[in-house]
Protein backbone atom coordinates (compact mmCIF):
# COMPACT_ATOMS: atom_id res chain seq x y z
CA UNK A 1 0.00 0.00 0.00
CA UNK A 2 1.30 3.42 -0.86
CA UNK A 3 1.53 6.46 1.39
CA UNK A 4 -1.60 7.99 -0.11
CA UNK A 5 -3.54 5.13 1.46
CA UNK A 6 -1.55 4.45 4.64
CA UNK A 7 -1.40 8.02 5.97
CA UNK A 8 -5.19 8.61 5.94
CA UNK A 9 -5.76 5.14 7.42
CA UNK A 10 -3.40 5.75 10.34
CA UNK A 11 -4.88 9.21 10.91
CA UNK A 12 -8.40 7.74 10.88
CA UNK A 13 -7.43 5.11 13.45
CA UNK A 14 -5.83 7.78 15.65
CA UNK A 15 -8.83 10.10 15.38
CA UNK A 16 -11.39 7.34 15.90
CA UNK A 17 -9.58 5.88 18.92
CA UNK A 18 -9.24 9.30 20.58
CA UNK A 19 -12.84 10.18 19.78
CA UNK A 20 -14.10 6.87 21.17
CA UNK A 21 -12.20 7.41 24.41
CA UNK A 22 -13.60 10.93 24.72
CA UNK A 23 -17.13 9.77 23.94
CA UNK A 24 -16.75 6.82 26.32
CA UNK A 25 -15.95 9.03 29.31
CA UNK A 26 -18.68 11.54 28.44
CA UNK A 27 -21.20 8.81 27.60
CA UNK A 28 -20.68 6.89 30.84
CA UNK A 29 -20.84 10.10 32.86
CA UNK A 30 -24.09 11.19 31.18
CA UNK A 31 -25.63 7.72 31.42
CA UNK A 32 -24.84 7.71 35.11
CA UNK A 33 -26.23 11.23 35.59
CA UNK A 34 -29.46 10.24 33.83
CA UNK A 35 -29.37 7.10 35.96
CA UNK A 36 -32.69 5.66 37.02
CA UNK A 37 -34.45 9.02 36.89
CA UNK A 38 -37.78 9.15 35.15
CA UNK A 39 -40.11 11.77 33.77
CA UNK A 40 -40.20 14.63 31.27
CA UNK A 41 -36.89 16.24 32.12
CA UNK A 42 -35.04 12.99 31.66
CA UNK A 43 -36.71 12.38 28.29
CA UNK A 44 -35.85 15.88 27.09
CA UNK A 45 -32.25 15.59 28.27
CA UNK A 46 -31.85 12.19 26.64
CA UNK A 47 -33.37 13.43 23.37
CA UNK A 48 -31.03 16.42 23.25
CA UNK A 49 -28.03 14.20 23.94
CA UNK A 50 -29.12 11.78 21.20
CA UNK A 51 -29.54 14.58 18.66
CA UNK A 52 -26.08 14.17 17.04
CA UNK A 53 -27.20 10.72 15.91
CA UNK A 54 -30.06 12.03 13.76
CA UNK A 55 -28.85 15.49 12.73
CA UNK A 56 -27.20 15.78 9.31
CA UNK A 57 -23.43 15.76 9.95
CA UNK A 58 -23.16 19.12 8.18
CA UNK A 59 -25.52 20.66 10.72
CA UNK A 60 -23.37 19.18 13.46
CA UNK A 61 -20.28 20.62 11.76
CA UNK A 62 -21.93 24.01 11.46
CA UNK A 63 -22.69 24.20 15.16
CA UNK A 64 -19.22 22.96 16.07
CA UNK A 65 -17.78 25.75 13.90
CA UNK A 66 -20.05 28.24 15.64
CA UNK A 67 -18.80 27.01 19.03
CA UNK A 68 -15.15 26.30 18.31
CA UNK A 69 -14.35 28.82 15.57
CA UNK A 70 -12.42 32.02 16.16
CA UNK A 71 -15.65 33.92 16.80
CA UNK A 72 -17.22 31.03 18.68
CA UNK A 73 -17.89 31.03 22.41
CA UNK A 74 -15.44 28.25 23.23
CA UNK A 75 -13.08 29.06 20.37
CA UNK A 76 -12.55 32.65 21.54
CA UNK A 77 -11.86 31.54 25.08
CA UNK A 78 -9.40 28.84 23.97
CA UNK A 79 -7.61 31.30 21.68
CA UNK A 80 -7.34 34.17 24.16
CA UNK A 81 -6.61 32.21 27.33
CA UNK A 82 -4.63 29.25 26.07
CA UNK A 83 -3.53 30.32 22.60
CA UNK A 84 -5.14 27.23 21.10
CA UNK A 85 -6.74 27.17 17.69
CA UNK A 86 -8.74 24.04 17.12
CA UNK A 87 -10.19 24.53 13.67
CA UNK A 88 -8.33 22.67 10.88
CA UNK A 89 -6.39 20.46 13.31
CA UNK A 90 -6.70 16.72 13.85
CA UNK A 91 -7.97 17.46 17.35
CA UNK A 92 -10.95 19.20 15.77
CA UNK A 93 -11.59 16.01 13.80
CA UNK A 94 -11.51 14.12 17.11
CA UNK A 95 -14.14 16.43 18.60
CA UNK A 96 -16.37 16.13 15.53
CA UNK A 97 -16.11 12.34 15.57
CA UNK A 98 -16.62 12.18 19.34
CA UNK A 99 -19.80 14.26 19.17
CA UNK A 100 -21.13 12.13 16.33
CA UNK A 101 -20.30 8.87 18.15
CA UNK A 102 -21.36 9.97 21.64
CA UNK A 103 -25.09 9.04 21.39
CA UNK A 104 -24.21 5.44 20.51
CA UNK A 105 -22.27 5.07 23.74
CA UNK A 106 -24.87 6.96 25.75
CA UNK A 107 -27.66 4.66 24.52
CA UNK A 108 -25.69 1.48 25.09
CA UNK A 109 -24.46 2.58 28.52
CA UNK A 110 -27.92 3.75 29.64
CA UNK A 111 -29.42 0.40 28.70
CA UNK A 112 -26.58 -1.53 30.30
CA UNK A 113 -26.77 0.40 33.59
CA UNK A 114 -30.56 0.08 33.66
CA UNK A 115 -30.12 -3.70 33.40
CA UNK A 116 -28.06 -3.86 36.58
CA UNK A 117 -30.18 -5.24 39.42
CA UNK A 118 -30.96 -2.36 41.81
CA UNK A 119 -30.76 -4.78 44.70
CA UNK A 120 -27.08 -5.45 44.03
CA UNK A 121 -26.37 -1.73 44.35
CA UNK A 122 -28.49 -1.62 47.51
CA UNK A 123 -26.52 -4.57 48.90
CA UNK A 124 -23.25 -2.73 48.26
CA UNK A 125 -24.58 0.38 50.02
CA UNK A 126 -25.62 -1.63 53.05
CA UNK A 127 -22.09 -3.08 53.10
CA UNK A 128 -20.74 0.43 53.65
CA UNK A 129 -19.82 1.51 50.11
CA UNK A 130 -20.04 5.11 48.88
CA UNK A 131 -21.92 5.89 45.65
CA UNK A 132 -18.64 6.17 43.70
CA UNK A 133 -17.47 2.80 44.94
CA UNK A 134 -20.86 1.19 44.30
CA UNK A 135 -20.50 2.44 40.74
CA UNK A 136 -16.91 1.23 40.32
CA UNK A 137 -17.31 -2.13 42.06
CA UNK A 138 -20.84 -3.18 41.12
CA UNK A 139 -22.60 -1.13 38.43
CA UNK A 140 -19.71 -0.70 35.99
CA UNK A 141 -18.38 -4.29 36.12
CA UNK A 142 -21.90 -5.62 35.54
CA UNK A 143 -22.61 -3.17 32.71
CA UNK A 144 -19.21 -3.13 30.96
CA UNK A 145 -20.20 -5.64 28.29
CA UNK A 146 -23.01 -3.41 27.00
CA UNK A 147 -20.83 -0.32 27.33
CA UNK A 148 -18.04 -2.00 25.36
CA UNK A 149 -20.41 -3.02 22.57
CA UNK A 150 -21.54 0.62 22.37
CA UNK A 151 -17.91 1.75 22.28
CA UNK A 152 -17.19 -0.53 19.31
CA UNK A 153 -20.12 0.88 17.36
CA UNK A 154 -18.95 4.36 18.33
CA UNK A 155 -15.49 3.56 17.00
CA UNK A 156 -16.96 2.42 13.69
CA UNK A 157 -19.09 5.56 13.50
CA UNK A 158 -16.05 7.72 14.29
CA UNK A 159 -14.02 5.96 11.57
CA UNK A 160 -16.72 6.82 9.04
CA UNK A 161 -17.27 10.45 10.09
CA UNK A 162 -17.24 12.72 7.04
CA UNK A 163 -19.45 15.81 7.00
CA UNK A 164 -18.76 17.36 10.38
CA UNK A 165 -15.07 16.47 10.14
CA UNK A 166 -14.72 18.13 6.77
CA UNK A 167 -16.30 21.33 8.10
CA UNK A 168 -14.22 21.73 11.25
CA UNK A 169 -10.95 20.01 10.26
CA UNK A 170 -10.89 20.41 6.51
CA UNK A 171 -8.95 18.06 4.26
CA UNK A 172 -5.26 18.77 4.74
CA UNK A 173 -3.34 15.74 3.42
CA UNK A 174 -1.29 14.12 6.17
CA UNK A 175 -2.79 16.36 8.85
CA UNK A 176 -6.57 16.23 8.82
CA UNK A 177 -7.38 14.11 5.80
CA UNK A 178 -9.04 11.03 7.26
CA UNK A 179 -9.80 7.87 5.31
CA UNK A 180 -13.38 8.74 4.40
CA UNK A 181 -12.35 12.20 3.22
CA UNK A 182 -9.38 10.78 1.30
CA UNK A 183 -11.73 8.39 -0.49
CA UNK A 184 -13.90 11.32 -1.61
CA UNK A 185 -10.86 13.24 -2.81
CA UNK A 186 -9.42 10.22 -4.63
CA UNK A 187 -12.68 9.61 -6.48
CA UNK A 188 -13.01 13.28 -7.39
CA UNK A 189 -9.41 13.35 -8.63
CA UNK A 190 -9.86 10.15 -10.63
CA UNK A 191 -7.36 8.08 -8.59
CA UNK A 192 -9.43 4.93 -8.97
CA UNK A 193 -6.75 2.53 -7.66
CA UNK A 194 -6.27 4.45 -4.42
CA UNK A 195 -10.02 4.83 -4.01
CA UNK A 196 -10.60 1.11 -4.51
CA UNK A 197 -7.94 0.15 -1.97
CA UNK A 198 -9.20 2.61 0.63
CA UNK A 199 -12.79 1.48 0.17
CA UNK A 200 -11.74 -2.14 0.69
CA UNK A 201 -9.74 -1.23 3.81
CA UNK A 202 -12.70 0.71 5.15
CA UNK A 203 -15.08 -2.14 4.45
CA UNK A 204 -12.87 -4.75 6.11
CA UNK A 205 -12.37 -2.57 9.17
CA UNK A 206 -16.12 -1.98 9.55
CA UNK A 207 -17.04 -5.64 9.17
CA UNK A 208 -14.31 -6.58 11.65
CA UNK A 209 -15.65 -4.16 14.23
CA UNK A 210 -19.21 -5.40 13.80
CA UNK A 211 -18.11 -9.01 14.20
CA UNK A 212 -16.20 -8.17 17.40
CA UNK A 213 -19.20 -6.21 18.74
CA UNK A 214 -21.48 -9.17 18.09
CA UNK A 215 -19.05 -11.50 19.85
CA UNK A 216 -18.82 -9.18 22.85
CA UNK A 217 -22.59 -8.93 23.20
CA UNK A 218 -23.31 -12.50 22.23
CA UNK A 219 -21.00 -14.26 24.63
CA UNK A 220 -23.16 -15.81 27.27
CA UNK A 221 -23.65 -13.54 30.25
CA UNK A 222 -21.94 -14.96 33.32
CA UNK A 223 -24.77 -14.89 35.82
CA UNK B 1 -30.08 -3.25 71.86
CA UNK B 2 -33.28 -1.32 71.55
CA UNK B 3 -34.96 -0.70 68.22
CA UNK B 4 -37.55 2.07 67.95
CA UNK B 5 -39.51 2.32 64.73
CA UNK B 6 -42.35 4.74 64.14
CA UNK B 7 -42.66 5.50 60.45
CA UNK B 8 -45.18 6.25 57.73
CA UNK B 9 -44.92 5.97 53.97
CA UNK B 10 -47.40 6.05 51.11
CA UNK B 11 -46.78 3.00 48.94
CA UNK B 12 -47.94 1.99 45.53
CA UNK B 13 -47.74 -1.60 44.33
CA UNK B 14 -49.18 -1.76 40.85
CA UNK B 15 -52.83 -0.71 41.08
CA UNK B 16 -52.92 -1.06 44.82
CA UNK B 17 -52.06 1.86 47.09
CA UNK B 18 -51.69 1.65 50.80
CA UNK B 19 -50.27 3.57 53.67
CA UNK B 20 -47.51 2.06 55.69
CA UNK B 21 -47.89 3.14 59.33
CA UNK B 22 -45.59 1.03 61.42
CA UNK B 23 -44.79 1.52 65.08
CA UNK B 24 -42.96 -0.92 67.31
CA UNK B 25 -40.22 -1.18 69.87
CA UNK B 26 -38.10 -4.22 70.52
CA UNK B 27 -35.24 -5.01 72.86
CA UNK B 28 -35.10 -8.68 71.94
CA UNK B 29 -32.07 -10.44 70.42
CA UNK B 30 -34.32 -11.74 67.67
CA UNK B 31 -37.27 -9.71 66.48
CA UNK B 32 -39.59 -11.48 64.06
CA UNK B 33 -41.74 -9.44 61.69
CA UNK B 34 -44.63 -11.75 60.87
CA UNK B 35 -47.54 -11.33 58.48
CA UNK B 36 -48.88 -12.01 55.00
CA UNK B 37 -46.90 -10.84 51.97
CA UNK B 38 -47.67 -7.29 50.93
CA UNK B 39 -48.18 -6.22 54.55
CA UNK B 40 -45.24 -3.80 54.48
CA UNK B 41 -42.63 -5.93 56.26
CA UNK B 42 -39.97 -5.56 53.58
CA UNK B 43 -40.58 -1.81 53.30
CA UNK B 44 -40.09 -1.53 57.06
CA UNK B 45 -36.84 -3.46 56.87
CA UNK B 46 -35.57 -1.35 53.95
CA UNK B 47 -36.38 1.80 55.92
CA UNK B 48 -34.41 0.57 58.94
CA UNK B 49 -31.44 -0.18 56.67
CA UNK B 50 -31.68 3.26 55.04
CA UNK B 51 -32.37 1.76 51.60
CA UNK B 52 -35.82 3.31 51.37
CA UNK B 53 -36.81 6.68 52.78
CA UNK B 54 -40.01 6.91 54.87
CA UNK B 55 -42.27 9.95 54.38
CA UNK B 56 -42.40 10.67 58.08
CA UNK B 57 -41.44 9.35 61.47
CA UNK B 58 -38.44 8.26 63.49
CA UNK B 59 -36.05 5.31 63.48
CA UNK B 60 -33.76 4.94 66.46
CA UNK B 61 -31.35 2.24 67.53
CA UNK B 62 -30.39 2.60 71.17
CA UNK B 63 -29.60 6.30 71.52
CA UNK B 64 -28.65 6.74 67.86
CA UNK B 65 -31.22 8.42 65.64
CA UNK B 66 -30.96 7.00 62.12
CA UNK B 67 -33.96 8.81 60.72
CA UNK B 68 -36.05 11.67 61.99
CA UNK B 69 -38.15 13.47 59.45
CA UNK B 70 -38.93 16.53 61.61
CA UNK B 71 -35.26 16.98 62.56
CA UNK B 72 -34.15 16.24 58.98
CA UNK B 73 -31.92 13.39 60.04
CA UNK B 74 -31.36 10.63 57.50
CA UNK B 75 -28.17 8.68 58.05
CA UNK B 76 -26.87 7.18 54.78
CA UNK B 77 -27.24 3.41 54.47
CA UNK B 78 -23.49 2.96 54.30
CA UNK B 79 -23.02 4.68 57.66
CA UNK B 80 -25.74 2.80 59.55
CA UNK B 81 -23.71 -0.39 60.09
CA UNK B 82 -26.78 -2.48 59.49
CA UNK B 83 -26.40 -5.74 57.59
CA UNK B 84 -29.10 -6.73 55.13
CA UNK B 85 -29.72 -10.23 53.80
CA UNK B 86 -32.04 -9.95 50.80
CA UNK B 87 -34.74 -12.49 50.08
CA UNK B 88 -32.97 -13.71 46.96
CA UNK B 89 -29.59 -12.94 48.54
CA UNK B 90 -28.40 -10.35 45.96
CA UNK B 91 -24.94 -11.90 45.73
CA UNK B 92 -22.60 -10.15 43.30
CA UNK B 93 -22.64 -12.38 40.20
CA UNK B 94 -19.32 -11.05 38.90
CA UNK B 95 -17.39 -11.88 42.07
CA UNK B 96 -16.18 -15.12 43.59
CA UNK B 97 -17.49 -16.34 46.94
CA UNK B 98 -14.35 -15.02 48.62
CA UNK B 99 -14.75 -11.58 47.08
CA UNK B 100 -18.45 -11.55 47.93
CA UNK B 101 -17.79 -12.35 51.57
CA UNK B 102 -14.86 -9.94 51.88
CA UNK B 103 -16.62 -7.21 49.83
CA UNK B 104 -17.01 -4.78 52.72
CA UNK B 105 -13.37 -5.23 53.72
CA UNK B 106 -11.68 -4.37 50.43
CA UNK B 107 -9.82 -1.33 51.74
CA UNK B 108 -9.20 1.95 49.98
CA UNK B 109 -8.55 0.60 46.48
CA UNK B 110 -11.91 -0.31 44.94
CA UNK B 111 -10.55 -3.38 43.16
CA UNK B 112 -9.06 -5.59 45.86
CA UNK B 113 -6.26 -7.94 44.88
CA UNK B 114 -7.41 -10.45 47.44
CA UNK B 115 -6.54 -13.59 45.53
CA UNK B 116 -6.19 -16.00 48.41
CA UNK B 117 -8.02 -16.54 51.64
CA UNK B 118 -4.70 -16.12 53.48
CA UNK B 119 -4.86 -12.41 52.63
CA UNK B 120 -8.27 -11.96 54.21
CA UNK B 121 -8.57 -10.38 57.66
CA UNK B 122 -8.64 -12.89 60.53
CA UNK B 123 -12.29 -12.33 61.40
CA UNK B 124 -13.31 -12.80 57.75
CA UNK B 125 -11.46 -16.14 57.76
CA UNK B 126 -13.31 -17.06 60.93
CA UNK B 127 -16.65 -16.25 59.30
CA UNK B 128 -15.71 -18.33 56.25
CA UNK B 129 -14.92 -21.24 58.57
CA UNK B 130 -18.11 -20.77 60.55
CA UNK B 131 -20.19 -21.09 57.38
CA UNK B 132 -18.08 -23.91 55.95
CA UNK B 133 -17.42 -21.94 52.76
CA UNK B 134 -13.76 -22.93 52.44
CA UNK B 135 -14.40 -25.33 49.57
CA UNK B 136 -16.30 -22.82 47.40
CA UNK B 137 -14.20 -19.69 47.69
CA UNK B 138 -13.25 -19.59 44.02
CA UNK B 139 -16.77 -20.40 42.81
CA UNK B 140 -19.23 -17.80 41.60
CA UNK B 141 -22.67 -17.47 43.21
CA UNK B 142 -24.48 -18.96 40.22
CA UNK B 143 -22.57 -22.22 40.77
CA UNK B 144 -23.90 -22.63 44.32
CA UNK B 145 -26.99 -24.31 45.72
CA UNK B 146 -29.70 -22.30 47.46
CA UNK B 147 -28.47 -23.17 50.94
CA UNK B 148 -24.88 -22.27 50.04
CA UNK B 149 -25.99 -18.95 48.59
CA UNK B 150 -27.80 -18.12 51.79
CA UNK B 151 -24.67 -18.88 53.79
CA UNK B 152 -22.61 -16.62 51.53
CA UNK B 153 -25.17 -13.83 51.93
CA UNK B 154 -25.08 -14.17 55.71
CA UNK B 155 -21.29 -14.35 55.77
CA UNK B 156 -21.02 -11.28 53.52
CA UNK B 157 -23.30 -9.27 55.80
CA UNK B 158 -21.47 -10.36 58.97
CA UNK B 159 -18.04 -9.60 57.50
CA UNK B 160 -19.03 -5.91 57.42
CA UNK B 161 -19.26 -6.12 61.24
CA UNK B 162 -22.82 -4.81 61.51
CA UNK B 163 -24.41 -3.78 64.79
CA UNK B 164 -27.73 -5.19 63.61
CA UNK B 165 -28.63 -7.78 61.01
CA UNK B 166 -31.82 -7.61 58.95
CA UNK B 167 -33.04 -10.70 57.12
CA UNK B 168 -35.85 -10.58 54.56
CA UNK B 169 -37.58 -13.99 54.34
CA UNK B 170 -34.27 -15.82 54.69
CA UNK B 171 -35.83 -19.26 54.21
CA UNK B 172 -38.49 -18.54 51.59
CA UNK B 173 -36.43 -19.86 48.67
CA UNK B 174 -35.52 -23.15 50.38
CA UNK B 175 -37.27 -26.50 50.73
CA UNK B 176 -38.57 -27.68 54.10
CA UNK B 177 -35.69 -29.89 55.37
CA UNK B 178 -33.08 -27.31 54.41
CA UNK B 179 -35.22 -24.61 55.98
CA UNK B 180 -35.17 -26.35 59.37
CA UNK B 181 -31.40 -26.83 59.19
CA UNK B 182 -30.69 -23.23 58.24
CA UNK B 183 -33.00 -21.98 61.00
CA UNK B 184 -30.80 -23.78 63.51
CA UNK B 185 -27.73 -22.39 61.79
CA UNK B 186 -29.08 -18.87 62.00
CA UNK B 187 -29.63 -19.24 65.75
CA UNK B 188 -26.10 -20.64 66.09
CA UNK B 189 -24.77 -17.60 64.18
CA UNK B 190 -26.68 -15.32 66.52
CA UNK B 191 -25.16 -17.01 69.53
CA UNK B 192 -21.65 -17.03 68.06
CA UNK B 193 -21.42 -13.52 66.66
CA UNK B 194 -23.78 -11.90 69.19
CA UNK B 195 -25.43 -9.66 66.61
CA UNK B 196 -29.11 -8.79 67.15
CA UNK B 197 -31.44 -9.68 64.29
CA UNK B 198 -34.70 -8.60 62.77
CA UNK B 199 -36.15 -11.41 60.65
CA UNK B 200 -39.11 -11.27 58.28
CA UNK B 201 -41.22 -14.34 57.77
CA UNK B 202 -44.73 -15.35 56.79
CA UNK B 203 -44.20 -18.92 58.02
CA UNK B 204 -45.65 -19.57 61.52
CA UNK B 205 -43.10 -22.37 61.97
CA UNK B 206 -40.25 -19.86 61.69
CA UNK B 207 -41.87 -17.73 64.36
CA UNK B 208 -41.95 -20.57 66.87
CA UNK B 209 -38.44 -21.78 66.08
CA UNK B 210 -36.70 -18.40 66.13
CA UNK B 211 -38.31 -17.26 69.38
CA UNK B 212 -37.72 -13.72 70.58
CA UNK B 213 -40.21 -10.98 70.01
CA UNK B 214 -42.86 -11.11 67.33
CA UNK B 215 -44.31 -8.07 65.61
CA UNK B 216 -47.42 -8.96 63.64
CA UNK B 217 -48.09 -7.02 60.43
CA UNK B 218 -51.20 -6.68 58.34
CA UNK B 219 -52.12 -4.19 55.61
CA UNK B 220 -49.22 -1.88 56.39
CA UNK B 221 -49.77 -1.61 60.13
CA UNK B 222 -48.63 -3.46 63.25
CA UNK B 223 -51.64 -5.36 64.53
CA UNK B 224 -50.09 -7.01 67.53
CA UNK B 225 -46.91 -8.08 69.22
CA UNK B 226 -45.81 -10.49 71.83
CA UNK B 227 -43.48 -13.34 72.56
CA UNK B 228 -42.77 -15.27 69.40
CA UNK B 229 -43.01 -18.70 71.03
CA UNK B 230 -46.58 -17.87 72.10
CA UNK B 231 -48.06 -16.21 69.03
CA UNK B 232 -50.49 -13.42 69.78
CA UNK B 233 -54.14 -13.92 69.06
CA UNK B 234 -55.17 -12.52 65.70
CA UNK B 235 -56.50 -9.06 66.17
CA UNK B 236 -58.16 -6.59 63.84
CA UNK B 237 -57.70 -3.43 65.86
CA UNK B 238 -55.51 -0.76 64.35
CA UNK B 239 -52.86 0.88 66.54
Amino acid sequence: MNAAVVAPLLLSLQVAASATLLALVAGIACARALGRRQGWLRDIAESLLTLPLVLPPTVLGYYLLVLLGKQGAIGTWLHERLGIELIFTWQAAVIAAAVAAFPLILRAASAAFADVDVQLEQAARSLGESETRVFLRVSLPLAWRGVLAGALLAFARAMGEFGATLMVAGSLPGRTQTLSIAIYNAVMAGNDDDARTMVMVSLIASVGILVIAARVLGRRQVR
Amino acid sequence: MRIDVDIGKALRAGERRFDLAVKFTSEADVTVLFGPSGAGKTQTLLAIAGLSRPDRGVIRIDERTLFDETRRIDVAARRRRIGFVFQDYALFPHLSVLHNVAFARAGAWPWPRLSRIAHAPADVREIIDAFALGAFLKNHPQQLSGGQRQRVALARALAARPGLLLLDEPFAALDAPLRARLRDELLAVRARFGVPMVVITHDPEDVGALGGRMIRFDEGVVVGDGRADAPAEPTTEAP
